[in-house]
């Protein structure tokens, strides 16, 4: 034996250790591997939750309106008119909106909900409200969900959200519907 | 959602040929003025985007893509944001490394532009200025490459095309 080799006993013993020691070090790895299966699980839920945190597609359909039962309404002489407030952006408002609604700003940054909240919180809980932006494809669009989230968490009972399918030129002002200009 | 595309109906009042693009000057991210007319000559995708759009921040990866492709060859692309401010567009821009100019829009580009009332709109003129397609939501990346490819091999109009 030269010096620095494991003598023959010492190399059994090692195996023994090895040995003993290997079904612990599998159960191990298999708790590490489990652990960051459930991290990374919990982190694809997470962001997935965020993702669709914002996505008009979450509103239950009980709280939509679409554009001709609205138009119905701002036309018939009897039905209570809402307050319509667009809670898109200012350029696209400029363009483009309904006749009557308010401009509040984006209610997918904080800036446009504060506004948003600002103008209704002297309103009675059951004030008549449509929500309405048209800037993308309804499942896409990201402020008319936070925008109802806000009037939601404020006790509002009457708020209806404008259903545009694709975008408020397509479903709105294509479609011969009233529309007006600046601000 | 698929993207609406019109190739084909983009035509001028009352001509067979499809419309010139209405200029611009607007301020790009810096406050510069950029001209689209300074842009003739070139094969130019025009895309009204925003910050807040879902659908336009997945294409802008896709653009950057485009433009370090096309762009020796005499394609531009020119983004008009319709964000209502420009921090978060410079942001964006910088984030993204965006490799090509964006212009703060406004409601009177869009209504030049027949109204850009829904995001993102797309639009490609050729190198004579003239608009070739018209895209409308989001679209397959390879629709509008397609387009480019064929823009730039025609040619077409690499001078003044008159109005």
């Amino acid at each position: 034996m030269t010096h620095g080799e494991p003598s023959a006993s010492l190399q059994t013993v090692a195996s023994e250790i090895d040995n003993a020691e290997r079904p612990s070090m599998t159960r191990l790895i298999n708790f590490r591997s489990l652990l960051l299966l459930v991290i990374f699980a919990t982190a694809a839920v997470a962001l997935a939750s965020l993702a669709f945190a914002y996505q008009a597609g979450l509103i239950p359909a009980s709280r939509l309106i679409s554009p001709d039962d609205l138009v119905k309404i701002l036309q018939s002489g009897k039905s209570e008119k809402p307050l319509m407030i667009q809670v898109g952006s200012h350029v696209l408002f400029t363009q483009a909106h309904i006749p009557g609604s308010e401009y509040i700003g984006p209610a997918s940054n904080e800036s446009g909900l504060v506004s948003l909240r600002k103008r209704v919180e002297s309103l009675p809980r059951n004030r008549f409200i449509v929500l309405y932006c048209g800037c993308c494809p309804w499942d896409h669009c990201p402020n008319v969900k936070p925008a109802d989230d806000a009037l939601h968490a404020l006790s509002f009972t009457n708020v209806k959200i404008l259903y545009i399918s694709n975008n408020f030129g397509a479903d709105w002002v294509e479609k011969g519907y009233p529309v007006a200009k600046g601000d | 959602m698929t993207r609406q595309s019109t190739p084909s109906d983009m035509k001028g009042m009352g001509t067979s040929q499809p419309s010139l693009a209405p200029d611009f000057s607007l301020p790009d991210l810096t406050g510069e003025k950029l001209d689209l007319s300074s842009y003739r000559g070139k094969v130019v995708l025009l895309d009204f985007w925003a910050t807040w759009c879902d659908s336009c921040r997945e294409e802008i990866p896709r653009f950057v893509e485009l433009q370090k492709k096309y762009g020796d060859q005499g394609m531009q692309i020119i983004g008009v944001s319709m964000d209502d401010g420009p921090e978060p567009v410079r942001e964006f821009h910088r984030r993204f490394k965006m490799n090509y100019p964006v212009v703060m829009g406004n409601a009177k580009t869009g209504e030049l532009y027949g109204g850009v009332l829904g995001l993102p709109i797309a639009f490609l003129i050729g190198r004579d200025g003239r608009i070739s397609a018209k895209h409308t939501g989001a679209t397959d990346i390879r629709v509008i490459e397609k387009e480019i490819v064929n823009l730039l091999q025609s040619g077409a109009g690499s001078t003044s095309p008159g109005s």
